[in-house]
């Protein structure tokens, strides 16, 4: 934990992006979380992503909840717009802002307080209209801020700091979001940036709600032996099971991947996805199949990372339901809005 | 219990109540009485009083026709039809002496529920109908334009209007204008060979709807949203603000989808609950949409928090509250005006909120409008305080103009050229001296990127938990309070000014009031009266409260909520405001505010006992 701003000058070797930017233009303020967190590590890969996606800071807009993990958007991308909204209810005020101006790219972050218990209603409803954005749960299994009670993603038998073992079955993210039918679920942990950047490259460029979960431990409170979210426990159990390389829509896929096991999956903005098969039954594709997997690894206290649920059917997006104009809302001619006074006259016949 | 217009002539100034089963699809017959009076150039009222229920429990509709155009409630019945043998005996017992009510002969009336004041006309309307249409569904209709034709004999109403009227209704549906027109004759012809028409209480052709039509505030409400350029609507379906987000939709559909391309130039979205709506609002409205939510008193409980939120970090939005009978669910479908001081003070910590209130639908129209310009100028959440009473009633209103120079006031939006000429932008700094900051849009420029918090922050934007920097910033949000009372609507005025009574109150009152100004001119009781059309009070709200000695409040709630609020937001001597209070959730009549005001004169005997009136 610092208060220490970061020096404004970069190395002039630094590498740069296709607009000329450096990493370091990517960042944002100073992070006041504690040392070792593990939502310091998912910022750094959002970094990454953004500046290897060549994003314009200002097409990126960040939201959030009440939390150490909602604090995050502020120690990212400063050229970009974020709403720290009130606890629980980032998903609404994603809803609005997208309907607002669906050109932009959303971004929210969450924790599992904010998303699973206070605010899984508007988690759910988010997936449910399908909204065009990438949310991000940077789950732990505790309340930091608060210092240590159990959030609704604790194990069954977990230890709390104090001793306490909780006794509540938890919610699965990445369950839930694969049961409501959500059209980008992943899973990743913070202590694995290379698998984490290219999910939440693909996140963003999906059309529609990309979930990824991601396990970052919480140094501080939840890190001790009989905790199944410390970082040993993670390293221990968790699977870097479905690889994913994003690929943007200029560039060849360079590669060489072996006939079978892989499984390329193109984006709506023509980007692509490439899926490390499993195993050649696995297709992530398939939800229910999907959902059977990942239940009976969690089962096996396995956690499954990776891209494990793809579905680039974009009908269902919240604006193409809708049939929203291409030109964003906020962005329309008045002129084009008001029916005016000739219009006007003719309705008040219906009242008459 | 002596009528208030106790001169003979009743022609053109009477009122009918039906008594009905709801989802019997009375309303529909009932309206088209209304709208024939209406078209008669005969002001009317209609006052629908339903059930929370969609079917099968009592129902009331009342229509005023009023020669001299009172908006309010007359506070008596003349004509009942009571056509629900439920409240049958109840009903009977309300029309005033000397007046009339028309049951369905059918079956026999109790003995025990005769009045020997009043003329009672019998027509075997299920007889009649039963005779002549098959199907139950079908019968039931239609018995109800065949009461509409026997009141259309007895009250002299042109038939012509009325067969007018049922061919734009069922002008597509051959079929159903035959069975329409043949069941209001079947009325129409019994009562003219059986009954004595017309009766003395009766609708005479007058010129004094012209320029005027009937509409619903919740109607006008949708169309000033999309007159004012509102492209996202976010809400949850709540009685009674409901056909306000359907009227909205029902205009776009009409007027924003995009003829070449079939593009949507809005979006309205049902939201899981109030919380979301209020969130969805406040995140396109952050966006740079203007954006809205309809809602109710449960629905502004819900949506605290974020309205908090909205007023710290300087959010526009617009609420309409169609204000119902609460405490907690209370009565869903009957009105009040109860959530004056849950949105003046909405929110924990200071908060103090912008409140507009719509008199009727003519207003509805034109403060939605205000609500988006003020929202944005004052960069604070504006609540349009209507209820149900204006929101799902029919009111005569003059006709709704509009100006095609209007462009909305954005308020101080930074553009990226002007962002460009900065030298570095600051969210919250009062550069013009008016307590009003810049604000920008995201995908502007990463020069106007600011980071939006409900957190304490300063001047610049960043957290704080520095006192002085974080009391900067909230002295500056009362500051801008003082701001906004100078650009919300002024009050209004009536009287000569000279009286030492004054009337204050707001919103749907005001048919009321004014009618009891006439009333008590009549008896030489001279008022001036103001009607407060926002909150913050202005310099004009003050010289009216310090220039009148006695001050009746007149507002529709029991705690005196506007009363509360000026006793605290203005330097007025407490003692001088008396409240005359009507909560029965019923519209207000004039006799309460009659009352009240003459009780506190020497020797003036009471007019009438209303019920829900409480005088302290």
């Amino acid at each position: 934990m610092s208060f220490i701003n970061k020096p404004k000058v970069a190395h002039p070797s630094l590498p740069t992006n296709a607009l000329g930017m450096t990493r370091r233009q990517y960042e944002g303020s100073m992070s006041t979380l504690c040392a070792g967190c593990g939502h310091d590590s998912v910022t750094a890969a959002v970094i990454e992503a953004c500046w290897g996606l060549d994003m314009r800071p200002e097409q990126l807009v960040k939201l959030s909840g009440i939390g150490c993990s909602s604090k995050t958007t502020a120690y990212f991308v400063s050229g970009a717009h974020g709403f720290n909204s009130v606890h629980g209810r980032m998903p609404s005020i994603a809803s609005g802002a997208n309907a607002a101006n669906r050109e932009l790219t959303y971004v929210g972050v969450s924790g599992d307080g904010d998303s699973l218990s206070i605010g899984l209603g508007q988690l759910v409803h988010a997936i449910r209209r399908n909204v065009n954005m990438l949310y991000l749960i940077e789950n732990n299994g505790v309340y930091g801020l608060t210092k240590g009670q159990f959030s609704a993603s604790a194990d069954i038998g977990t230890k709390a700091k104090k001793g306490e073992v909780n006794q509540s079955p938890p919610i699965d993210p990445v369950l839930l979001a694969l049961s409501l039918g959500a059209t980008f679920v992943a899973r990743g942990f913070s202590g694995d940036k290379a698998q984490l950047v290219p999910l939440i490259q693909a996140g963003m460029r999906h059309r529609g709600f990309a979930l990824i979960d991601v396990l970052s431990p919480c140094v501080t409170f939840n890190d001790h032996e009989g905790s199944t979210k410390s970082y040993t426990f993670t390293r221990e159990h968790y699977h870097a099971a479905i690889e994913a390389d994003f690929v943007p829509p200029a560039e060849e896929i360079s590669v060489d991947y072996r006939e079978g096991e892989v499984l390329p999956v193109q984006l709506h903005d023509g980007s692509r996805v490439v899926l490390h098969k499993l195993g050649a039954s696995y297709d992530p594709t398939d939800r229910s199949a999907a959902y059977a997997f990942i239940e009976q690894k969690l089962k096996q206290n396995e956690y499954v990372t990776g891209l494990i649920h793809i579905n680039e059917d974009v009908s269902h997006e919240f604006h193409n339901l809708n049939k929203t104009s291409t030109v964003p809302l906020n962005r329309i001619p008045y002129e084009k809005l008001s029916p005016g006074s000739t219009a006007l006259e003719k309705l008040l016949g219906r009242y008459r | 219990m002596p009528n208030l217009v106790s001169a003979p002539d009743r022609v053109n100034d009477f009122v009918i109540k039906f008594a009905n089963v709801n989802g019997t699809g009375s309303a529909s017959a009932n309206s088209l009485i209304m709208k024939a009076i209406f078209r008669m150039g005969v002001p009317v009222t209609g006052k629908n009083y339903f059930p929370s229920n969609i079917q099968g429990l009592p129902t009331w509709y009342e229509i005023r026709v009023t020669r001299d155009g009172y908006a309010a409630r007359a506070g008596r019945v003349d004509i009942m039809v009571a056509m629900n043998a439920e409240t049958y005996s109840k009903d009977v017992r309300e029309v005033a002496s000397g007046g009339y009510l028309l049951y369905d002969a059918t079956w026999p009336r109790s003995a025990l529920l005769q009045r020997g004041d009043i003329t009672v006309i019998g027509v075997p309307l299920a007889q009649l109908v039963n005779e002549n249409f098959d199907g139950v569904r079908n019968r039931i209709l239609l018995k109800n334009i065949a009461y509409a034709g026997v009141m259309a004999a007895l009250l002299d109403i042109d038939l012509q209007v009325i067969d007018g009227l049922m061919s734009e209704s069922y002008g597509k549906k051959p079929k159903l204008l035959e069975s329409n027109s043949r069941a209001l004759r079947l009325g129409y012809d019994y009562a003219k060979e059986h009954l004595q028409c017309p009766l003395p209480l009766r609708v005479e052709r007058l010129d004094k709807t012209r320029g005027h039509i009937m509409i619903d505030g919740n109607t006008a409400a949708g169309l000033g949203c999309v007159y004012a350029g509102a492209t996202v609507g976010a809400w949850y379906p709540i009685t009674p603000s409901t056909s306000l987000m359907d009227a909205f939709k029902g205009f776009c559909e009409r007027y924003r989808v995009d003829p070449a391309t079939g593009e949507h130039n809005y979006a309205v979205i049902q939201a899981e609950d109030e919380l979301a709506a209020i969130g969805m609002v406040l995140g396109a409205s952050w966006n740079g949409a203007r954006a809205f939510t309809p809602t109710s008193g449960p629905g502004i409980s819900l949506m605290n928090e974020f309205l908090g939120l909205a007023y710290y970090a300087e959010v526009p939005c617009v609420i309409f509250d169609v204000q119902r009978v609460g405490p907690s669910t209370g009565m869903p479908t009957r009105t009040q005006q109860g959530d004056i001081m849950l949105c003046a003070y909405a929110s924990h910590g200071d908060t103090r909120h912008v409140l507009l209130f719509p008199a009727n639908p003519e207003e509805c129209f034109y403060m939605a409008v205000k609500a988006f310009d003020l929202a944005e100028r004052l960069q604070t959440p504006v609540f349009v305080l209507s209820d149900l009473d204006i929101g799902m009633n029919d009111w005569m209103c003059k006709d709704l103009k509009w100006d095609d120079a209007y462009r909305p006031d954005r308020g101080k939006i930074l553009s990226a050229e002007e962002l460009a000429s900065l030298d570095k932008f600051y969210r919250y700094v009062d550069r013009d001296d008016d307590a009003i900051p810049y604000r920008t849009l995201p995908g502007v420029s990463p020069k106007g990127a600011y980071f939006t918090r409900g957190s304490g922050h300063n001047q610049y934007g960043a957290y704080t938990e520095d006192s002085a920097e974080y009391q900067v910033v909230l002295d500056r949000l009362k500051r801008k309070f003082s701001t906004a009372a100078r650009y919300v609507p002024k009050p209004e005025f009536a009287g000569k000014g000279d009286s030492k009574i004054g009337i204050v109150s707001v919103g749907s009152c005001d048919g009321a009031v004014r009618e009891a100004i006439d009333v008590l001119a009549r008896q030489k009781i001279a008022v001036d009266y103001m009607r407060i059309k926002a909150f913050p009070f202005g310099h004009d709200v003050e010289s009216f409260l310090s220039l009148h000695a006695t001050i009746f409040v007149v507002e529709q709630n029991r705690d005196a909520q506007l009363r509360s609020l000026l006793t605290l937001e203005t330097g007025v001597d407490k003692s001088k405001l008396k409240s005359i209070l009507s909560y029965s959730g019923f519209p207000m009549s004039c006799e309460p505010i009659v009352d009240g005001i003459r009780a506190t004169l020497p020797d003036a005997p009471r007019l009438t006992a209303v019920t829900g009136k409480h005088t302290r």
